[in-house]
């Protein structure tokens, strides 16, 4: 159901989503929607960019504005190049995990260091949809996909602790089953000059769901807003421990 | 729609005095980006192109433009398709590695018609190869080393002015077909020291906008070049590397679009080789054999040429200044004239094979991949033997 306060954003003629049922992108694209429309953006002015993905369908073809759907990878990129030739339109990235850390994770840490003005949206759901549940960067420890059949052995990226290294001006992360933090997240991203991100943790049911035995998309997404913890939680805990959770909040660099 | 009707153009009024200056190949590159327009540069140093982005980003400020050194070449090329659908005239330059990294933003420049500049300065390959040296071994991977079917427009200069001409006249192809054009360069030319006048004698041509009622994607003639809209001027734009429809919707499951598009993307520069293809003749008019050349070594050739036709040999040369779409016609009708052509390369033989395609007159291929230019003295040799 398209609720009538953000139908004006989204480009006539489309019935509906290409996203799985149960995956969290479409909240994303809500509580996306919602934040610009509380920030009252120009839409004539404002630049969607994304990469390669199911994430990357977010913003293309969904949102009526400018779009422009790049490579896999190289989103932030392309999005350099429009912001610098055109400081004047507003850039935003909304891309997936894989293809924003991973195969472009050079371009997120050298553009969070160039302090170029972009706002990112990474939709972490820690694990490749699209291509049929392989292992991300992102995908925790011990996580069955459709290459780590006996359990993923490699560590995930905080994509967080990633950028803010990297230089990042604003930095925030929420679950999509915290849609309000999530979209009060975005408007201050927005708001915040320089480059800022924020991941927006998306379940995948899927594939992750599927492979991991996580139940129903209800019983994700319950399980997802128990595993939140605060930063000051996480402080007690060891990095292993850490990265076995959703470290939700905002992390401001003046 | 005729691609003189897809494009505006402007002439610049011609300054008082051009003035004659003694100039590497690379900064006359970089100046004549500046005269064309170019307002955007994102570029990785790699030698030996390093001069061009040098000189970009000392002189693009001050001609009100944007200069800024990317992570790798990817981005590069990267922030140029983006920054070229804001409306700029955008360029980057490199060199080998850097080049095949470039092939991937090629692709999407080449598939969303993207236009912008790529300026290969050629060094020693494979792989890392002689950096600091000469070689011409890119001219296929220009035409192949993209995946899919992607048609190049590829110009070589063998001057220093004309690394400051075809600069231009890359630019100027670019606005009119909407595609990324290459200047294949190489080490010997970008490095050259000689005299060059910044001259404002040109058109420049600009891309089309369009209006509501035009697709930025497709065009009624299943050859045309439709008009780009920009980013911010409230069209809405769908650009995607994917397979699309006229207004930019993706449509990866329908054959009738993709066989479509892929076509047009061709042929609106295969049906144009009049216009794009050019070529320079030297004491062709009454030659028994001839050389084709391109790049710094038609300078090697033209010296030998003129050499032979003192002792009075009947040599001719054949230069390339555009190298894709390639110049099949001319070199037809050059071969029904000639008993022998020569064609010297710093490669393996690369451009000898579509050239051996165009003509039944026999093409002797004359390699050298040893780092150094080829001497006017081993192509009179070899001249002289095949006559």
């Amino acid at each position: 159901m398209i609720l009538d306060d953000i139908r004006q954003y989204l480009r006539p003629g489309l019935a509906q989503t290409t996203f799985c049922a149960g995956c969290g992108h479409g909240l994303i694209l809500g509580a996306l929607l919602r934040a610009i429309d509380a920030e009252k953006l120009d839409m004539s002015k404002t630049v969607f960019v994304s990469g390669i993905g199911c994430a990357a369908w977010i913003p293309s073809p969904h949102i009526d504005a400018d779009t422009l759907h790049t490579l896999h990878g190289r989103a932030v990129a392309y999005a350099t190049g429009v912001k610098l030739a055109n400081p004047e339109l507003t850039v935003i990235v909304v891309s997936g995990d894989g293809d924003l850390s991973s195969i472009g994770g050079n371009h997120l840490i050298h553009a969070a260091r160039r302090g170029v003005d972009l706002t990112v949206l990474c939709a972490n759901n820690q694990i490749y949809g699209m291509t049929g549940g392989q292992t991300a960067c992102t995908t925790p420890l011990g996580a069955f996909t459709s290459t780590a059949p006996k359990g993923n052995v490699h560590r995930p990226f905080d994509l967080v602790e990633l950028v803010r290294a990297a230089g990042s001006a604003y930095a925030a992360r929420w679950p999509v089953s915290r849609p309000i933090e999530m979209t009060r997240a975005i408007r201050h991203a927005l708001q915040r000059p320089g480059f800022s991100m924020v991941e927006c943790i998306s379940p995948c049911p899927t594939h992750y769901g599927r492979m991991n035995k996580q139940g129903s998309i209800r019983e994700i997404h319950a399980a997802m807003d128990q595993n939140c913890i605060t930063p000051d939680q996480a402080a007690e805990l060891t990095r292993a421990e850490r990265l076995q959770r959703i470290v939700v909040g905002e992390w401001i660099d003046e | 729609m005729s691609p003189s009707s897809a494009t505006d153009t402007a002439k610049v009024d011609a300054p008082a005095q051009p003035t004659s200056r003694f100039v590497m190949g690379n900064v006359a590159c970089a100046e004549g980006a500046l005269a064309v327009g170019c307002r955007f540069f994102a570029g990785y140093p790699i030698t030996p192109s390093s001069e061009v982005m040098t000189t970009m980003a000392n002189r693009l400020p001050e001609e009100g433009g944007v200069f800024v050194q990317m992570e790798d070449e990817i981005a590069s090329i990267s922030a140029l398709l983006g920054a070229s659908w804001t409306g700029a005239k955008a360029m980057t330059a490199t060199s080998g590695p850097g080049f095949s990294l470039m092939m991937e933003g090629f692709g999407y420049g080449a598939f969303t018609e993207t236009p912008l500049v790529v300026v290969n300065i050629q060094r020693a390959g494979p792989c890392t190869g002689q950096a600091t040296h000469i070689g011409s071994g890119d001219v296929l991977q220009v035409r192949y080393g993209s995946h899919g079917d992607i048609l190049p427009i590829a110009l070589s200069p063998w001057s220093v002015q004309e690394m400051y001409d075809l600069t231009i006249r890359a630019f100027n192809l670019a606005e009119r077909y909407r595609v990324p054009v290459f200047l294949m360069s190489d080490e010997g030319v970008g490095h050259l020291r000689e005299s060059v006048v910044y001259h404002s004698d040109f058109t420049v041509t600009n891309r089309l906008r369009g209006g509501p009622q035009d697709e930025p994607f497709d065009t009624v003639e299943p050859d045309g070049v439709p008009p780009m809209p920009r980013f911010g001027d409230g069209a809405k734009l769908l650009v995607t590397g994917s397979t699309h429809d006229g207004r930019g919707f993706r449509r990866i499951d329908h054959p009738d679009v993709h066989d479509r598009l892929v076509r047009r993307l061709v042929d609106k520069l295969e049906h144009q080789t009049d216009d794009i293809v050019r070529v320079e003749r030297y004491h062709l008019e009454d030659a028994e054999v001839a050389v084709i050349a391109y790049g710094f070594t038609a300078r090697a050739a033209w010296a030998a040429v003129e050499r032979l036709r003192e002792r009075g040999v009947r040599a001719g040369l054949l230069r390339l200044q555009t190298l894709w779409p390639f110049p099949a016609r001319e070199i037809a009708a050059l071969g029904s004239t000639v008993k022998r052509l020569l064609m010297p390369e710093l490669n393996l033989g690369q451009l000898v094979l579509p050239a051996r395609a165009a003509t039944h007159t026999e093409v002797v291929s004359l390699t050298q991949v040893n780092g150094l230019a080829i001497s006017p003295t081993t192509i009179m040799e070899r001249l002289e033997a095949i006559r």
